[in-house]
């Protein structure tokens, strides 16, 4: 501060100094501060209509096609990934997702969006090479993690047993 | 002496600002600086069936802009000096095919504008050229594909992130002519103060901004009071305060002229959804060759700094673990003579 009013020739002014942890504070300190709260209420919301949309199909699916609970999961699951992507061909899923965060993201339609939007993203660089080859580039890690989470899941199911109601309910 | 210092050539030739061509897309056309672009775009794709594509257009739009503009024909400029984003600037190579111009690619990310700026007036100065195209674009859809996430894919994106111009800005250099001057350019050496966030290149930006001003006054003995106007290229609304904080602790007295970004002019950023501001080597392209040089022109402005700062990551660089390594390139200029050429065939 003491050269004010210097302001002219080499040597008036203190060369930037900082080491890389003190910018990296001094930046750390002034950055806008991502308001959790407000981003966890807007993922809650958001994700409980879509769970609540899904449950209203499965609900319709019970009632007029006489399914049972179980048989009804799976035409749920494909009516709301249909949703996700036509969503996600309109440009509509990812201004949802700005405001949702997870809430969008987490549930099925998340997924199907990850899948659509690298399918329609690479459409140009053809079939194979394109929309093949990175269609799961997203998508991809989630079903690499959630098979060897299964298969953990599998290990302790089997070494101790629990669980074992499913069969009964099931 | 042409070199000042290291790092800064003053031109004893300044070379003239002959004309200028900024094409933007719809968002830039919904912002404050709407009215000073040539040619405003109201879709992203522009007819193209890729973004690709679609980049490529608006760097053809704005030569072929600034070549109408010069009235120019276009077998008389000796080169082009330009880049963009695209891995192996493909948006710049592909566009200045049809001009036959003998071509400089260069990439310095969004520092590119001021960059290209500094070497075609240093070729059009020094003599070894008579006219010269500077140019770079950028489009927010093929940015987001080659660095993010599809266009489509729903990730929030933080405060601290911005959001890439579409558009592009060409100018053309000659020895004489009328329209503003290049006077002196600094030119940037890599800064990397460790930040490793891509969602946060404001930040990452800032000290390669400061140290470019800085060593600008120090090697061509200007004040900042010198300057009307001295604007950085897309630090937006984190990066922007940072770099004004820490020029004021280390001495600099910016309080004498006036000190604005690029990224916070282009875009309302309280009302258009842009998180940060804007970025982009468009971003500092359009606003100082659209905007800009029409307030020089207009009288508005007598002698303006633009310091394009740019983050020269990749995504496989950040995805290994790397931080971003920024550079920031600043080049002045100010009112032409009005005595100093006739007009411009």
């Amino acid at each position: 501060m003491a050269v004010k009013g210097a302001g002219r020739g080499p040597g008036a002014y203190k060369p930037v100094s900082m080491s890389s942890k003190e910018y990296q504070a001094f930046a750390k300190a002034r950055e806008p501060s991502r308001s959790i709260w407000t981003n966890c209420l807007k993922a809650f919301l958001v994700g409980g209509i879509i769970c609540t949309i899904g449950q209203g199909v499965t609900q319709f699916f019970i009632t007029v096609f006489n399914m049972s609970s179980r048989d009804a999961g799976n035409p749920t699951v494909a009516v709301m990934i249909l949703l996700a992507v036509i969503l996600t061909s309109m440009g509509v899923y990812d201004k949802i997702a700005q405001w949702a965060g997870a809430g969008s993201a987490v549930p099925v339609t998340g997924f199907a969006n990850s899948m659509c939007s690298a399918a329609i993203e690479h459409r140009a660089e053809g079939l194979v090479l394109g929309v093949g080859a990175n269609m799961f580039k997203l998508a991809g890690s989630v079903i690499v993690f959630g098979v060897v989470a299964a298969f953990v899941v599998g290990i302790v199911y089997w070494l101790f047993g629990i669980g074992a109601w499913h069969d009964v309910t099931g | 002496m042409m070199l000042q210092g290291k790092r800064s050539w003053v031109f004893e030739q300044p070379p003239v600002i002959i004309a200028t061509g900024t094409v933007v897309g719809p968002d830039e056309g919904q912002g404050p600086l709407a009215a000073d672009f040539d040619l405003v775009h109201p879709d992203m794709e522009i007819g193209q069936p890729t973004w690709e594509k679609s980049e490529k257009v608006l760097m053809e739009q704005a030569t072929e802009i600034a070549l109408q503009h010069a009235k120019l024909p276009q077998d008389k400029l000796n080169f082009f000096v330009g880049g963009d984003l695209m891995n192996q600037i493909i948006s710049t190579t592909f566009a200045v095919r049809q001009l036959e111009a003998p071509y400089i690619g260069v990439f310095g990310a969004c520092s590119t504008s001021m960059e290209s700026l500094a070497v075609a007036s240093l070729l059009v100065s020094t003599g070894a050229a008579e006219y010269v195209m500077a140019g770079t674009c950028s489009h927010n859809c093929t940015v987001e594909k080659q660095f993010r996430y599809p266009t489509e894919y729903g990730s929030q994106k933080p405060p601290t992130a911005q959001y890439t111009v579409t558009g592009a800005g060409a100018s053309i250099l000659a020895r004489s002519g009328d329209g503003p001057i290049v006077t002196a350019a600094t030119i940037g050496k890599i800064m990397d103060l460790g930040i490793k966030d891509p969602f946060n290149m404001g930040a990452a930006m800032a000290p390669a901004a400061v140290d470019t001003i800085q060593g600008h006054f120090q090697e061509t003995g200007r004040d900042p009071g010198y300057y009307d106007l001295i604007v950085t290229g897309d630090l937006a609304g984190v990066g922007h305060p940072l770099a004004s904080e820490m020029l004021q602790r280390n001495g600099v007295p910016m309080d004498r002229t006036t000190f604005n970004d690029c990224g916070l002019m282009i875009y309302d950023v309280e009302k258009q959804k842009v998180q940060a501001g804007g970025s982009g080597c468009a971003c500092s392209a359009v606003v100082a060759y659209g905007h800009l040089l029409k307030r020089i022109r207009r009288g508005d402005l007598k002698r303006i700094l633009v310091v394009a700062t740019g983050a020269l990551l990749s995504p496989l660089s950040y995805q290994q673990g790397e931080s971003i390594p920024c550079v920031a390139h600043a080049v002045a200029i100010e009112a032409g003579n009005p005595g100093q050429g006739g007009a411009n065939g």
